[in-house]
């Protein structure tokens, strides 16, 4: 090989690499700050303890990721049968010239900035459920209703890839035994693609957890085990963003450590989603 | 000859099939006899597959697709208004060239049509797919992994499957679409067999690529050229005593 050819080859392997270290770099500089701090109050009374009460030395995330969780299934609760009734209705049921209007809409929802989706949500759910449902209004349920827009786009686009890569042959054989088109949908389509939209939930679920500026502006923020969906609350991620401007010291460390809880978290998410949608390819 | 007394099971009359301006069928009429096996050959791109296809319906999957005239099944035109296509379907079975089965278990993939058209309780569709699997002659080789998946099955195998799939809905005819031309030749003898097996209880429309094969297993033979029938006949007259020389240049090899 010509000597150049192998000048060009070395360059875009070191780019390739950087994206690499890059990614092993942000792991080591979360871990080399949070890490200490988990080692001197101990594992369990970090992830376990309920009190976060920097002043005095107690950092208990426990709150924390039981309220990430509560957001994160309320979310995925009104999120999974909206998105997948999208995936159908757009994969199977309107004629492709209204898809072609209704895809990139459903796209350009993941592009709106977070702290958008944040401010409709309060300056719109939150009165609603304050006036109508009680509480404070910056409450889990608004987090979850908004966090459950905020990953369609996720679920929707993957769980239609999905179903629109099975073999056409599927459904002309459902249909050519006599099966209706919505049996032919849900019996044979939807379960076909089933790890692809586990995947796509999987990925929206990753979403959820990780989203921090929506929730800053409508969780309200009250660092407390979650008791009811109209309770205030606080995730990893936003305690994260509140606290970091002002932290030093063992504060600071505590929530770089918060940071290693969400990384595995959302590690474990993600390999879990590649692992399923890997699995479906025969 | 007594098979001009047979009874007739479906029929077109003036056929014509559009795919948006390209007119890909242009006035079939054929009579499809009971209880015979009809097979339509013709080179690529003749119009045997879609013909096939609008015979139970499935033409119409495709966007801007037009047909005109008339496909009779026991005397009613399958087109006309009001005609309830899913039960056309299930009565009208089909094999597809490329075998297809759902990539669910050996014992779903055969219960799927009886359970979903509600044939019967749990035991009699466990019946129901013991007996198609054992028309279809697959069930020595899958009795005792029903559970399996199907695609772990050999593409003979898949075809029987799919066979005994549209078995499992007692449809009155099948249609097969070149159901051989994925299968190495034990296989493709296995499916012929079994087709002068089915021909006692069904109505078999076969296309096929493989002059053997139509001159072997078809009561029927009609030869398909540019989206016409240039002949329809017994298939012995057709090999034999073929009237149009482009039959004959085709059945002899010499066009294809």
């Amino acid at each position: 090989m010509p000597v150049k050819e192998k000048i060009i080859e070395k360059i875009f392997f070191l780019i390739a690499l950087s994206s690499i270290t890059i990614l092993a770099l942000i792991t080591f500089f979360i871990f080399e700050e949070g890490l200490p701090l988990i080692l001197k109050i101990g594992p369990k009374a970090f992830l376990l303890g309920e009190r976060w009460i920097p002043s005095k030395g107690s950092f208990g995330i426990f709150p924390m990721i039981a309220s990430s969780f509560w957001v994160t299934f309320g979310a995925l609760l009104l999120g999974i049968p909206l998105g997948l009734a999208c995936t159908i209705f757009l994969a199977e049921l309107i004629p492709p010239s209204i898809g072609i209007l209704l895809r990139p809409a459903i796209q350009l929802l993941a592009a709106i900035p977070s702290v958008i989706y944040g401010f409709w949500g309060l300056i719109v759910l939150v009165p609603l459920i304050q006036n109508y449902l009680g509480g404070p209004g910056l409450s889990i349920l608004a987090g979850s209703l908004v966090l459950s827009f905020m990953i369609l786009p996720t679920i929707i686009t993957i769980s239609e890839d999905s179903l629109k890569s099975l073999p056409p042959s599927y459904k002309a054989g459902a249909l050519a035994l006599g099966a209706t088109h919505w049996q032919t949908i849900w019996r044979v389509l939807i379960p076909a693609a089933r790890s692809g939209i586990v995947a796509s939930i999987i990925l929206g679920m990753g979403r959820a957890i990780g989203e921090t500026m929506a929730m800053i502006m409508i969780l309200g923020n009250a660092v407390k085990m979650p008791t009811s969906f109209l309770d205030s609350a606080r995730t990893l991620t936003t305690n994260i963003g509140i606290e970091m401007g002002y932290a030093s010291g063992d504060h600071r460390q505590a929530l770089f450590a918060t940071g290693i809880v969400l990384f595995f978290i959302i590690m474990g998410l993600n390999t879990l989603a590649i692992f399923l949608s890997r699995r479906s390819v025969h | 000859m007594t098979e001009s007394h047979l009874a007739v099971k479906m029929e077109t009359r003036g056929l014509h099939f559009y795919y948006g301006s390209n007119h890909a069928l242009k006035n079939i009429n054929i009579v499809i006899k009971e209880r015979q096996i009809t097979a339509l050959i013709g080179p690529s791109g003749c119009g045997k597959s879609t013909f096939l296809r609008t015979l139970n319906r499935l033409n119409e999957l495709i966007p801007h697709t037009r047909i005109e005239g008339a496909v009779i099944l026991d005397g009613e035109d399958i087109y006309q208004p009001g005609t309830d296509v899913v039960s056309l379907r299930q009565r009208v079975g089909m094999v597809f060239q490329r075998p297809n089965p759902f990539p669910k278990s050996i014992f779903e993939n055969v219960a799927f049509g009886p359970k979903v058209l509600g044939l019967g309780t749990k035991r009699e569709i466990e019946e129901k797919v013991e007996q198609s699997l054992k028309a279809a002659a697959l069930w020595p080789e899958v009795s005792d992994r029903l559970h399996s998946n199907a695609l772990s099955l050999t593409l003979g195998q898949q075809q029987r499957l799919c066979i005994a799939r549209v078995l499992a809905v007692q449809p009155e005819v099948i249609l097969m679409d070149e159901p051989c031309s994925a299968l190495d030749p034990l296989a493709t003898l296995k499916i012929e067999e079994l087709m002068q097996d089915l021909k006692k209880n069904y109505t078999i429309v076969i296309v096929t690529h493989n002059m053997q094969q139509a001159a072997r297993t078809s009561n029927w033979t009609g030869f398909f050229h540019l989206g016409e029938v240039l002949e329809y006949g017994p298939t012995e007259t057709i090999f034999t005593h073929p009237k149009d020389p482009q039959t004959e240049n085709y059945i002899t090899g010499r066009y294809g």
